[in-house]
């Protein structure tokens, strides 16, 4: 009996259910693609990368009809992705002399696809309240002065150099030890360590000296001054053992796979065009990091803001 | 009581021990800094540069080499197929429609039912509960996508592991060539081969589920040889003394009579792979992984939090739901068939209908609220606490790390050696010391030595505080069935919820630096230890405490006098696990400060030169678990051992 | 009447050089202390010889470590013997490849277990047809079977039950019936009731007695407990250190003990519930009185004191009506009294 009275009750509910069921699955159909295929960009995991990335994605998407995949990986693997076909294009690169080599040279699955405009600084940083106080210590020469306040549990009777974001090339033992410097190379080993460490050293008038780097969004939020190294000189990092120069600027530019280039299609057309500055990089970067929007929509307000620019980048008619 | 012989013999074992660490230590003043083999970070050695090169080789030669082209390939597929398939049920838009073939009310619906069926009303009921929130959160296609990935690979890894299992638990010979690759799978950090995967397996979800399997098989594989060899020796007599072949012997008898202990392999399968979500987002898994990696690029800790949280609900669900399907229970049938048709109807409404599809999050939703209470916690946690933590953690480091690391890694390398094989001597005899020897030489030969010290300095310190907080929450629990009730859930969380959600909190506390990889890796392996303790605790007979406090034993007497020594056994194996759970915390401890083998694992993951390196430091990591490992088993032999002799 | 086991010289070695031992003469001479000390080897049954005849209950005893369950389980072949033969039914089961062993195993013999060994995933009727399943004998035919063999040893009304839903007792009971249901020729008990309580124990070991009368099966069954043996063995084997120390029926062993180490087993051991007339009977004397009541020689002492103490003379012990001796109130006053 009981049985029955159940089936009874699933039955009358899904009657009344489909009855006053509501709009049905497939009564929207979204629009077509068009005739840009698809178009695989990798992610690289920082905010200004995902800036450029949800740019090209945006008018990619809207202005050529591609189907854009988004593949978020880091490095390596995305320049691997080259060989296997599976990325298309890698649209902010940081130097990577040796990825360059790897597989522009050697393996020829990527080549340059130009500057993205933007220019990248990799150095010794402090919090601005720290420059501000005490201004000569943006100038190496005065570093050893403070070793002691840089004191910490992990550099024991030296002064702390936060370091190592793990994704990037760091001289700074050789630095150190070249400029004989009384300090002592501590590996955060993430970009979070490094930004927390930033952070709390603004808010509570903390020491901090460490490696960083522009563009990043946290420059946004904290303006953190970059200590003067000995001027770099083409040659000078040559030999990794015996750097005593600063790090070279970078300027930041776009691989893009092999195959993606000789086929010339729209997208690849877009990827080669797509130049702008740190300025617009940094806009875009705080919308995402600081106010919280997602990159398409941050994208999308910053291409309806600037189309002057976005027209410049599309392929040519014709 | 505890044998007369040991009494007589053990007193002269701490003076031996006594004595040569005081000897280290006056040797240590003496030879300080004196061939400590140190390697600066960006230094390589030739066997880095030859991992590099045939890396390299391995990568060039992919379009070309057979084994790529008919292999791998062919394994990719396979897998990518399998896992396209249940993302295209449950997650992903698929067969040209806008939403997956089954929405969200369709398979809340399921979770239900099958709960229901395997695990009962209450675990049903909890099921539907997490399910639904998933949805709340506003996560749940990632949660889906996640869910996918850890079906396809649990369910991959059983298909492995189970037979793999089995066959180790009828044959020694196989149980001991399968050991060290099992632990080697288990201690590998998934760092070093991450980059490789997709190269062979190409990214996507192939590389994802393998890289999950890899980790999450070994316990399915462990627990099932282990499950074959615990059927009583009488019954499987009994089956063969009836004439039953070894086929019928196996199916209907080892098989069913280990059912129980097979299934908690496959719990502590599916706990492996969830534990792995994160870091296969870095090889662009789809699912919460990305979105904890995602949110913690700008340090959202709320957007973390929210979909770690995620992670711990399907955990908890799938926790229960396994543990509870190892009782016997028969369900009436009107509620089987009343299931049936609730779940068919919930099914195809969320084929057909917008509504029963797509969560309606934007209506529903407590995500946000989620998000900004962790928000605000992480604040005021991050704005008050310092002050205490960083006493602590200075006091730590002076008292603790300080001194054992000065000791580990700035002893000449033959010093420390030779101290180690002889403690090794002392604990276990001969086997013993050839073992730490070879586990030494090893990691001599990665040319990581001193970084192997800092690492093994900083995972001793960290083991004894598991075992501290395990034995004093562990024997609360096992003394206390509401303290059991209210803990556990929280230990699973710590267990599951991913370490990239709350290290950027313990970074706040504790700044970056070895400390704060240690109570990461606490965080992490004392939920294990104290679980294990508190299950020794409980199984004490009910005599022995009776006895004494019969005998007028005060409740500490009891405990130190009677419960701990009476659970020796399951002090040792947490010991022994909580080594293991903390060596596989090194990498994250790398990422917040703790330098050493950690660093250079994951320095390698993120630059193709020092690719080698990390290859080099994740297989140092490996050895030194195997020598961590076989001495507390040894010390646990020899200690459980005195009660016989 | 041909016996239906008969073993003769078997051995079981444990160790790596197990072979060799049983190969070399100079080894198996040794004693088990002196054999592990010089090869490692661990010689659990040494040189047994024995025959059980059709019928019979034989009882194996000895001390824990003596090699009595490597011995029963050798005769199913449980455990491989090193070497030795072991003849079931005219048929060398050494020599059987591993289908007949299986058949064999199938249709002739089977085992009672120390621990019961019941599947715990499997109901009561389910375990008892565990062996003709795996025979492959239809369900329903099963299931009839397994009723019938149920009913048998008493356990109506706990078909359904699992094992772990069971007391000791009535677990061994399924242990029994499972043995039972292929309806075997012979019975293998490996101490099946050392794991109960005395209690318990009594009541299985009547309840075996019964079925060995009611079934009239052959049983070979294993102890270490030497009442237990007298009550149920027709005739008991005693083993020490995997070999055989004496064989005989229980009067025998109490009677003649053949060493000091039976005499001493044997000590405590009620005499008068053991021993025959044959054993205290002496030989007619001048002045026996002999128109005395007439007694078999194989009346055990405890039932003859009421017939040779109220007769007043000697009792005669008679055989096919040739006088084998008289039996008189001191020859039963020393047995009785002997007991205090």
């Amino acid at each position: 009996m009981a049985r029955h009275n159940v089936l009874a009750a699933v039955l009358v509910g899904a009657l009344a259910l489909g009855g006053c069921g509501g709009a049905k699955v497939g009564d929207t159909s979204s629009g077509a693609a068009g005739d840009c295929g698809t178009f695989n960009i990798a992610i690289n995991p920082w905010v200004g990368y995902e800036a450029n990335a949800a740019v090209l994605a945006h008018v990619a998407e809207k202005e050529l009809g591609c189907k854009v995949t988004k593949k978020e990986l880091k490095e390596e693997v995305a320049w691997q992705g080259f060989g296997t076909g599976e990325v298309d294009a890698v649209v902010e690169n940081w130097g990577h002399d040796d990825l360059r080599k790897k597989y522009i040279d050697d393996q020829k699955t990527a080549v340059n696809a130009g500057s993205t405009g933007v220019k990248g600084q990799i150095g010794w940083y402090v919090p601005p309240w720290l420059a501000k106080e005490h201004p000569d210590i943006l100038d190496w020469n005065n570093l050893d002065k403070y070793a002691d306040r840089f004191k910490t549990s992990e550099s024991g009777d030296k002064g702390q150099l936060l370091d190592g974001d793990p994704s990037f090339v760091t001289n700074d033992e050789a630095l150190v030890k070249n400029l004989n410097l009384n300090f002592k190379v501590v590996y955060g080993g993430s970009e979070t360590a490094l930004i927390q460490a930033f952070r709390q050293a603004e808010k509570d008038k903390k020491w901090v000296i460490g490696y960083f780097y522009s563009p990043q969004w946290l420059l946004n939020e904290i303006k953190l001054e970059k200590v003067k190294l000995p001027e770099y000189r083409p040659g000078c990092d040559a030999d990794a053992e015996k750097v005593a120069c600063d790090y070279p600027d970078y300027d930041l530019d776009k691989i893009v796979s092999k195959k993606f280039a000789d086929a010339n299609g729209p997208a690849y057309q877009l990827v080669k065009n797509f130049q702008w500055t740190n300025e617009d990089q940094n806009t875009v970067a705080k919308y995402i990091a600081e106010d919280k929007m997602k990159p398409e929509d941050a994208a999308k307000k910053w291409v309806e803001a600037n189309g002057d620019k976005v027209k410049a980048w599309l392929p040519a008619q014709g | 009581m505890v044998a007369v012989a040991a009494s007589r013999q053990i007193p002269r074992k701490p003076l031996l021990v006594g004595g040569i660490v005081l000897a280290w230590l006056v040797l240590w003043l003496v030879l300080r800094d004196v061939g400590t083999l140190p390697l600066d970070a960006s230094q390589l050695t030739p066997l880095h540069r030859w991992i590099n090169e045939v890396n390299d080789a391995v990568g060039a030669s992919r379009n070309t080499n057979p084994v790529f082209l008919y292999f791998f390939n062919e394994i990719r597929l396979v897998i990518d197929e399998f896992v396209t398939l249940i993302q295209a049920l449950i997650a992903q838009p698929s067969f040209g429609r806008p939403v997956p073939v089954i929405g969200w009310l369709g398979v809340v619906a399921i979770a239900g039912f099958v709960s229901l069926v395997v695990a009962g009303w209450r675990v049903a009921l909890l099921a539907l509960a997490g399910f639904t929130f998933l949805g709340l959160q506003g996560l749940w296609q990632e949660s889906m996508d996640t869910l996918s990935l850890t079906l396809a690979a649990v369910a991959i890894a059983l298909l492995f592991g189970v037979p793999l299992g089995i066959w180790a638990g009828l044959s020694d010979r196989v149980h001991r060539v399968l050991t060290p690759v099992l632990d080697f799978m288990q201690t590998m950090p998934t760092f070093v081969y991450l980059a490789p995967l997709t190269l062979f397996f190409l990214i996507g979800p192939a590389s994802a589920t393998i890289a999950t399997l890899i980790y999450a098989a070994p316990p399915a594989i462990r627990i099932t040889a282990h499950a074959i060899r615990s059927v009583p020796r009488d019954t499987v007599e009994a089956s063969e003394s009836l004439g039953a072949t070894g086929k019928q012997t196996l199916v209907k008898v080892l098989l069913p009579s280990s059912r129980k202990t097979i299934v908690l392999g496959v719990n502590q399968t599916i706990m492996a792979a969830l534990s792995m979500v994160t870091i296969a987002a870095l090889i662009d898994a789809p699912g919460l992984g990305k979105t904890v990696v995602k949110a913690l690029q700008t340090l959202d800790v709320g957007t973390a939090f929210n979909a770690g949280l995620a992670i711990v609900v399907l955990a908890i669900v799938l926790d229960r739901v396994t543990t509870a399907a190892t009782e016997r229970r028969s369900l009436p049938r009107w509620a089987l068939f009343g299931g049936l048709g609730v779940t068919g109807v919930a099914v195809y409404l969320s084929h057909t209908y917008l509504w029963a599809a797509e969560f309606p999050s934007d209506e529903v939703e407590v995500g946000s609220s989620i998000r900004q209470g962790a928000t605000a916690a992480t604040e005021w946690v991050q704005d008050s606490l310092p002050v205490i933590t960083g006493g602590v953690k200075d006091f730590v480091t002076w008292a603790l790390i300080n001194p054992l690391q000065a000791l580990l890694a700035e002893s000449p390398w033959f010093l420390v050696a030779l101290v180690v094989v002889a403690l090794s001597f002392l604990v276990g005899g001969v086997r013993s010391a050839v073992v730490s020897a070879v586990c030494l030489g090893l990691l001599i030969a990665t040319g990581l030595w001193q970084d192997a010290m800092v690492t093994l300095a900083s995972t001793l310190v960290a083991t004894v505080i598991v075992m501290l907080v395990g034995i004093v929450v562990g024997t609360w629990m096992g003394r206390s069935t509401r303290a059991d009730r209210v803990i556990r859930p929280i230990l699973d969380a710590g267990q599951v919820m991913p370490a990239f959600v709350y290290l950027v909190p313990f970074l706040a506390l504790f700044s970056a630096s070895r400390f704060t990889a240690i109570v990461a890796a606490v965080v992490f392996a004392a939920p294990v230890a104290t679980k294990i303790i508190a299950d020794g605790v409980r199984s004490v007979p009910p005599a022995s405490v009776e006895a004494s406090t019969a005998l007028g034993a005060s409740t500490w007497q009891t405990i130190v006098k009677v419960q701990l020594p009476m659970a020796r056994g399951a002090l040792t194996l947490a010991a022994n696990q909580g080594l293991i759970y903390v060596l596989s915390m090194v990498v994250v401890g790398g990422l917040v400060g703790a330098g050493a083998l950690g660093y250079d694992v994951v320095a390698g993951f993120s630059q193709g030169q020092l690719y080698g390196k990390g290859l080099a430091a994740g297989a140092a990591i490996v050895v030194l678990g195997v020598m961590l490992d076989r001495l507390t088993q040894a010390a646990a032999r020899r200690w459980t051992n005195q009660e016989v002799r | 009447m041909d016996p239906v086991i008969s073993v003769r010289d078997l051995w079981k070695v444990f160790g790596p050089k197990a072979s060799q031992v049983a190969a070399s003469d100079e080894l198996k001479a040794l004693s088990r202390q002196e054999l592990m000390d010089r090869t490692g080897a661990v010689a659990a049954v040494r040189g047994v010889d024995f025959e059980v005849a059709p019928g019979e209950m034989f009882v194996v005893m000895g001390l824990s470590g003596s090699g009595k369950s490597t011995l029963v389980r050798c005769l199913t072949r449980l455990v491989e013997p090193t070497s030795g033969t072991v003849v079931f039914e005219g048929e060398n089961i050494l020599a059987a490849d591993a289908k007949r062993l299986r058949d064999l195993r199938r249709n002739k013999f089977s085992m009672v277990f120390q621990h019961f060994g019941l599947l715990p995933h499997r109901t009561v009727a389910d375990n008892v047809g565990y062996g003709l399943e795996i025979r492959g004998v239809p369900r329903a035919k099963r299931a009839e079977r397994s009723q019938e063999v149920i009913d048998l040893v008493g356990l109506s009304g706990y078909e359904k039950s699992y094992p772990d839903q069971l007391s000791g007792g009535m677990q061994q009971r399924v242990g029994l019936a499972r043995a039972l249901a292929g309806d075997p020729d012979v019975l293998f008990f490996d101490e099946p009731f050392s794991a109960l309580d005395p209690l318990i124990r009594r009541d299985m070991q009547s309840e075996v007695i019964r079925l060995h009368r009611e079934v009239g099966k052959t049983m070979v069954f294993i102890t270490h407990d030497l009442s237990e043996a007298l009550k149920l063995g027709d005739r008991i084997l005693i083993m020490r250190d995997g070999q055989v120390v004496q064989v005989g029926t229980g009067d025998e062993l109490v009677g003649a003990p053949a060493d000091d180490y039976v005499r001493d087993f044997v000590k405590d051991v009620p005499r008068a519930n053991v021993l025959t007339l044959k054993w205290i009977m002496r030989p007619p004397r001048e002045d026996d009185v002999l128109d005395g009541p007439e007694l078999a020689p194989e009346t055990v002492v405890r039932e003859a004191v009421r017939s040779v103490l109220g007769a007043g003379k000697p009792v005669k012990v008679v055989r096919d009506g040739e006088l084998l001796g008289v039996v008189a109130d001191e020859e039963i006053l020393e047995v009785v009294a002997g007991e205090a």
